[in-house]
């Protein structure tokens, strides 16, 4: 059985991208920038997508510059909120620990320009505290940025409280929606949100094309100068094949969303409890408030790589948090940030499910995932100690 | 899988000499201060030969078929011999190991040198 279970990593583009990027490559390849015909018709599907999508999240088109993918608009975000910051003497920032590195990276450097940054702690059970964020909003906040979905642990954040509270502090709140943009529902308004990041290829769409929404009012800081693209505000000419192919992946996954919502958690929930047999193991951050494709598990007295390459020789891709699995050989941040120690984190799963899995393939990866684990205490030094009483036991 | 080799695989996937020895002549146990990973080697040593050897790994693919290859070049082998293994000499034997998994098989150097420093400490006379 072949089962992709890595959909947090990336995902199978949907035979809708696929074929409206063929589309875009055989019929509308002009240069959007052309006066003539050709290039006319281009920009006619270019401002398409810029609708669709705009739609989807309830912005207006003018809101919405296309973008690398996640990471870019990421950075751009930040150091557009941050230039900003700079001009009024606001130099302070407020994040949460587990944000992806596109964000934490940014925020370092921004560090070194002499911006003073505030990670807040997003507790066990991966998620922000209201009360804590306010009391960390300052007289010199300039952003507050805090993902709508952690990539790792696939907890969801209050998203619509944060943006509230931002406003009613006039603050600049950004989020990385890149896990949750046609994974969970947006509304940019109600939700009070003034800049979002997406990435096209998390939800079936290509690889290496994303957007940017930024609310009308806020001026954007380029980070590639150039030609007036994006209304000068990302220079380049467009990737149009990209660009179209994201708007019609969004389409479709916005459109069988709660659909697909339902089945995934039904399933999420059955790999959890069949999961949950194996003992000394632990689910990582809250079990309701999360992505509904989302498991994500430690076993005490294992490694992580040993258990991906030995699932993959099963059929299953997943991933882990594990040091091993990390060229720098760091441990998960975003499990340190749950209060995982190394050891816990060392031995953990992260299982992301699409949404064509089948109760079939779920009985069939809680088999081999117990099968594994088993395999490998069987000759762990360190399960050994913990079974002898040399060793407490971390989780149950 | 192209991030091992298929020596890596195969030691990874059928690891030898896998488990304990109740009595050892000589027991060492290591740790990575980086990556957090543990190796224990049990060695069987008649003679100044050594007959049998176990391991315990919990670590990586890297790591346990570093253990593994480690233990079967040491089989046989005089304590002597079995000093001057090295982590080059395991990473060759398993036809490389990418650059950052390296430390793995000096886990599995480092494991036995302590399992023959325990055994030699017991018979100070060899
Ligand atoms: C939460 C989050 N932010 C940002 C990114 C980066 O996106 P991209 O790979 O499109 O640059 C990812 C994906 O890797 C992600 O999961
Ligand atoms: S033992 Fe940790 S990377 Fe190999």
């Amino acid at each position: 059985m072949q089962i992709y279970a890595d959909n947090a990593a990336t995902t199978k583009m949907s035979e809708a991208a696929i074929e409206a990027m063929n589309d875009c490559m055989r019929n509308w390849w002009g240069n959007p920038s052309s006066l003539y015909t050709i290039g006319q018709k281009a920009k006619e599907k270019l401002e398409e997508a810029r609708e669709e999508i705009a739609a989807i999240i309830n912005a207006s088109p003018r809101e919405i510059i296309f973008t690398s993918g996640g990471s870019e608009s990421d950075n751009q975000a930040l150091l557009t909120a941050a230039a900003k910051g700079n001009r009024s003497g606001k130099k302070h920032i407020i994040s949460s620990a587990f944000e992806h590195h596109a964000i934490l990276h940014t925020l370092n450097k921004l560090k070194k320009n002499g911006f003073e940054v505030t990670l807040l702690p997003v507790h066990e059970n991966g998620v922000i505290r209201l009360d804590e964020l306010e009391a960390a909003i300052r007289e010199d906040t300039c952003l507050v940025t805090i993902m709508t979905a952690n990539n790792e642990i696939g907890t969801i954040q209050p998203i619509a409280e944060i943006g509230e509270l931002c406003r009613r502090r006039g603050v600049i709140f950004h989020t990385d929606a890149v896990q949750a943009v046609g994974h969970l529902p947006i509304d940019v308004k109600a939700q009070n949100i003034d800049m979002l990041s997406a990435s096209a290829h998390k939800f079936h769409g290509p690889k290496g094309v994303g957007f940017l929404y930024a609310r009308k009012g806020i001026i954007l800081q380029n980070l590639i100068e150039g030609g007036a693209q994006e209304r000068g505000k990302r220079a380049g000419t467009e990737n149009l094949p990209g660009i179209t192919a994201m708007a019609a992946a969004l389409k479709e996954a916005a459109a069988n969303m709660e659909r697909d919502n339902a089945h995934k958690t039904e399933i999420r929930d059955y790999l959890i409890k069949g999961l949950s047999e194996i003992h000394h193991s632990a689910l990582n951050g809250d079990a309701k408030q999360r992505l509904a494709g989302n498991v994500n598990f430690s076993f005490e007295g294992i490694e992580g790589e040993s258990i991906l390459i030995l699932l993959d020789q099963m059929g299953i891709s997943a991933s882990s948090g594990s040091a091993c699995t990390s060229g720098a050989l760091d441990p998960s941040h975003v499990l340190l940030a749950i209060g995982r120690i190394h050891d816990v984190a060392h031995g953990s799963l992260r299982l992301t499910i699409g949404e064509d899995i089948t109760r079939e393939q779920a009985d069939y990866m809680i088999d081999s995932v117990k099968k594994v684990v088993a395999h490998l205490r069987s000759f762990s030094p360190v399960w050994r100690d913990l079974t002898e009483g040399k060793k407490e036991f971390i989780l149950k | 899988m192209a991030l091992y080799s298929e020596k890596v695989m195969e030691h990874f996937l059928q690891p030898r000499n896998v488990g304990v020895i109740e009595n050892a002549d000589g027991v060492g146990e290591v740790g990575n201060a980086k990556c957090g990973d543990i190796m224990k080697m049990y060695l069987k040593i008649d003679d100044g030969i050594i007959t049998d050897v176990k391991f315990e790994t919990f670590g990586c693919a890297s790591a346990i078929a570093s253990s593994s290859m480690a233990t079967e070049l040491i089989k046989g082998q005089r304590v002597e011999d079995a000093m001057k293994l090295t982590n080059q000499a395991v990473a060759e034997a398993l036809d490389g190991l990418p650059a950052y998994k390296m430390h793995c098989s000096v886990l599995a150097e480092e494991a036995i040198r302590s399992a023959l420093e325990d055994y030699q400490s017991k018979n100070p006379n060899g």
